[in-house]
């Protein structure tokens, strides 16, 4: 069983890896575009030829490779994908259609070709998110999407989260280990109403918190939206370098759109 | 319930995408009537709640455990526009900088937790509030009721989009029997766990909970006289 603490270890830390490669170099929303267009031509690659997911794995290594960021470092994040893979694994028993014989089983034709697909797909888009993830600041994921004209608000409310997201979970885990040192152990329903209570007072706190913060701001001048320092841009050739990884892959998915 | 790249085909996540942008959209014009030049740190203060809440891991037995997802809690802690802005603010950072969720499949896991979970919950406490006896204790068992209702709404509505938009066919009758039954179980703990929070935060600072609200303007002050050391 997990503890809360080795869980909040793999959430409570944004996936940033310090570097100065290339890719670390590129602006943000330069590989925020990036990305997106990455994941959707492998989603709109055909599942039914094997090569094109070959070459869009290639390809993806070779972007981590140029970011000098270790592959274990990577490896070790896909278990966020964990749950998805027990539904694939799933898919073939529970899918309906023709069957067929995989050593002692019977199982789906269509169920299998799903539980491929997942696979393939998701990985190659959980990989690619974390290596955004990882070569890419909080802070400047947000400035790219302001840059990417996502509506105020939300630019605002994200910032505010990234910000207070560090103090909070310092404050729950500063309360979980309050708990542990009075001998507390979650280990049935009875000691839900301890966590709730400690959710509960975690939200009081966060709010006081947020109150406090909001003043001092208002006390500075703040007026409903932060000052930008500088604007983030991006060249010509920062733009060539950052579209070589989607380019390889919508160049391979209409390959295989063609070969299938 | 995150939903990861690929697991929909590309016209339903386009669909989804559609149909998201859309409600956020209502409720960045919502929230605006909601609150002036507040909003944005507090809803960004709900987000990280939000995120922090979902790391806590409730044991359900068998060495399992599962944890909040927050739609109706958030919904009534806030009111269910800044709750929508908020859950979307924790999903998109939870798919860009966590990898946690599919980029491509942002639409629909907005759609299934951000809206559906959000406003049913917030549908059906304000459902339940009205029955109850008009006192903030009756605040938390509403809550309850919206966030036991919400749980198993969003895995119907992920059964109905993998139905329409999945890489297999599956028997959508049966498969959705599996998913309400478990979800109702899950509900049952998202409910216990939004009781027990709604509660805890009513009982000291009833003013911070947006559903308890209709309730403190109705109260008067009230003055006792047998209070003793």
């Amino acid at each position: 069983m997990t503890t809360t603490a080795e869980v909040g270890a793999s959430h409570g830390h944004a996936l940033h890896h310090h570097g100065h490669s290339p890719v670390h170099r590129l602006p943000a929303h330069t590989k925020i575009v990036a990305l997106l267009v990455f994941v959707l031509a492998v989603v709109a690659t055909p599942r039914t030829t094997f090569w094109p997911y070959a070459a869009h794995l290639v390809a993806l290594l070779a972007a981590v490779r140029a970011s000098r960021v270790p592959f274990p470092y990577l490896a070790k994040r896909l278990v966020v994908e964990v749950p998805f893979v027990v539904f694939a694994l799933l898919m073939p028993f529970i899918a309906t259609g023709p069957r067929t014989a995989v050593g002692p089983l019977h199982l789906s034709e269509a169920g299998l070709w799903g539980a491929w697909a997942l696979l393939a797909k998701g990985t190659l888009g959980v990989l690619a998110s974390l290596l955004l993830a990882a070569t890419t600041e909080p802070r400047d994921i947000i400035a790219g999407f302001e840059r990417l004209h996502l509506p105020q608000p939300l630019v605002q409310i994200m910032s505010f989260m990234i910000r207070y997201l560090e103090v909070v979970t310092g404050e729950l885990n500063r309360m979980r280990i309050a708990r542990a040192s009075r001998g507390f152990q979650a280990r049935s329903l009875r000691q839900w109403p301890a966590l709730g209570a400690t959710l509960g007072a975690l939200f009081i706190r966060s709010y006081e918190r947020g109150e406090r913060v909001h003043l001092a701001m208002l006390s500075r001048g703040y007026a409903g939206r932060m000052p930008t320092l500088h604007v983030l841009t991006a060249t010509r050739a920062q733009w060539v370098l950052s579209g070589i990884l989607p380019a390889v892959a919508v160049t391979v998915c209409a390959a295989g759109m063609v070969n299938a | 319930m995150h939903v990861p790249d690929g697991f929909l085909d590309a016209p339903t996540s386009i669909a989804t995408a559609v149909v998201a942008a859309g409600a956020v959209a209502a409720a960045l014009r919502g929230a605006r009537h909601d609150l002036d030049d507040r909003t944005a740190p507090m809803a960004g203060l709900v987000a990280v709640f939000v995120f922090a809440g979902q790391m806590i891991n409730f044991p359900v037995g068998a060495g399992t455990s599962g944890h909040l997802l927050g739609g109706a809690l958030a919904a009534v802690l806030v009111g269910p526009w800044l709750a929508t802005l908020s859950i979307t603010v924790v999903l998109l950072v939870q798919a860009f900088l966590f990898a946690d969720g599919g980029v491509t499949a942002l639409g629909t896991n907005v759609l299934l937790m951000a809206v559906v979970g959000v406003w049913v919950g917030y549908g059906v406490f304000r459902l339940f509030r009205r029955p109850f006896p008009q006192r903030l204790s009756s605040v938390g068992v509403a809550a309850a009721m919206g966030a036991f209702v919400s749980v198993p709404v969003a895995a119907a509505a992920f059964t109905g989009l993998f139905a329409v938009g999945g890489q297999a066919p599956i028997p959508v009758g049966s498969v959705l029997t599996a998913m309400v039954w478990v979800h109702l179980l899950i509900g049952i703990g998202e409910a216990l766990i939004t009781a027990l929070v709604v509660g805890s935060v009513v009982a000291v600072r009833p003013d911070l909970v947006h559903g308890a609200r209709p309730l403190l303007t109705t109260r008067e002050l009230e003055i006792r006289e047998d209070v003793r050391a």
